[in-house]
């Protein structure tokens, strides 16, 4: 079912079963703040990425963590729980 | 346990672009345990938040195989899964050695209100499979009505804190109690902020042949009314003030584990049941000069609990 469109009830396979990844869905559109994070202060601890409700941590190209924007809501969660205040929330507007 | 390291370089088999609210428990928790195993899984899921926004047709979130089926069922569907896997390992189509682990989801109102009876009989019948309450402790994903998990004071869309009633008149049930009481081989309650101790029971669990319960408290930032950033906090703070106790039931033998371990021999302080309520918005009533003697009261059965459990665990 990939890249058909989906325009009415037609367009959909007859078993109700799942084939494409919500990762087509970018809901980083719904962010009012986003995270940043500085390396000078990130001690790569990994609680950034373990608590992130939508799997929008990942390692860099340095090994150090880095936000997908893609899917990221914005939450704070990961600047709230860094130890060591590596992440800070800036408004969207303001970049 | 596995180190964070080690856990880095698994699967990762919740994807992004699920439609959970932003600060949700329930993707953290659901993360955690499926981090912490390197099995295949397979999940089935009661209606609900995680249902509803993981899997919006045509598109899913998980990387192994789904099943939903209605809300009052995950417990029954992911039994007869585990049924069939078996009977197929039986007549060969599987390989008898092929190990996959069976995980069941639901809320509190499909684990401890709708799904009650399913869930009691799919432990009863002895399934191997583990089943997951995440406890939000209300109908979040309706609209916030309260559910037999909503604790006492709480306000909801269906029992509002005003002139006539003080939120929710009730005692929330226990149904890790309930569960422990079914003679499980493994019954447990975690919390999503202590991530080492939550890990180290599904670890647990899935070395443990049988039916295995776990029960997470699941910060819903919506319904309990704090902001976005704090569901780790929070659920840190149930911990700390023994509203949420960390314990496991293994055979029927009580043991407190990680921070509660630590609160019940003193090496931790424990903290007012205040501090928990205060980042909550369904709680601010309580927090009011006219409901001291309620809030004391609520903090009396807190300690009630407690006590109970630390009693229990020096068995």
């Amino acid at each position: 079912m990939s890249g058909k469109e989906l325009r009415c009830y037609e367009d959909l396979p007859p078993s109700p079963v799942t084939h494409d990844s919500s990762l087509v869905f970018k809901t980083g559109s719904w962010r009012t703040m986003r995270p940043v994070i500085s390396k000078e202060k990130c001690k790569l601890c990994g609680f950034c990425w373990k608590f992130c409700p939508d799997v929008s941590i990942f390692e860099d190209s340095e090994g150090y963590p880095a936000v997908d924007y893609d899917y990221c809501k914005g939450c704070g969660i990961c600047a709230n729980e860094c130890p060591f205040d590596a992440i800070t929330m800036l408004e969207e507007d303001a970049i | 346990m596995a180190s964070l390291k080690e856990l880095t370089e698994r699967e990762e088999r919740l994807t992004g672009g699920h439609r959970l609210c932003a600060g949700c428990g329930a993707s953290i928790i659901v993360r955690q345990i499926l981090q912490a195993t390197n099995y295949p899984v397979v999940v089935s899921c009661a209606t609900g938040c995680l249902e509803v926004s993981t899997t919006i047709y045509p598109y899913t979130a998980w990387k192994n195989p789904f099943i939903h089926n209605a809300f009052e069922n995950s417990a029954v569907t992911c039994s007869g899964a585990e049924a069939m896997f078996r009977a197929k390992k039986r007549t060969g189509e599987i390989p008898a050695d092929k190990k996959v682990k069976f995980i069941a989801f639901g809320g509190d109102g499909g684990t401890y209100d709708i799904g009650i009876q399913s869930l009691s009989g799919a432990m009863e019948r002895g399934h191997d499979m583990l089943y997951v309450c995440y406890n939000n402790e209300a109908y979040m994903n309706t609209g916030i009505q309260r559910s037999s998990a909503t604790p006492l004071g709480a306000a909801t869309t269906t029992s509002p804190a005003g002139t006539v009633i003080p939120g929710k008149k009730e005692y929330p049930k226990d149904l890790t109690e309930v569960m422990a009481g079914h003679h499980l081989p493994y019954v447990c309650q975690a919390s999503p902020g202590y991530f080492q101790d939550l890990i180290k029971k599904v670890e647990t669990a899935m070395e443990i042949e049988g039916p295995k319960f776990m029960n997470t408290l699941s910060p819903c930032p919506r319904g309990w009314r704090h902001a976005n950033d704090a569901a780790i906090r929070i659920s840190k703070l149930a911990v700390d003030c023994c509203f949420w106790p960390l314990y496991e039931v293994r055979n029927d033998t009580y043991a407190l584990t990680g921070q509660s371990k630590l609160i019940a021999d003193g090496k931790k302080e424990k903290v007012p049941l205040a501090e928990y309520l205060k980042p909550q918005g369904r709680f601010k009533h309580l927090l009011a000069p006219k409901n001291k003697e309620l809030l004391d009261s609520i903090q009396e059965e807190v300690d009630r609990r407690w006590e109970r459990l630390v009693k229990l665990s020096k068995l």
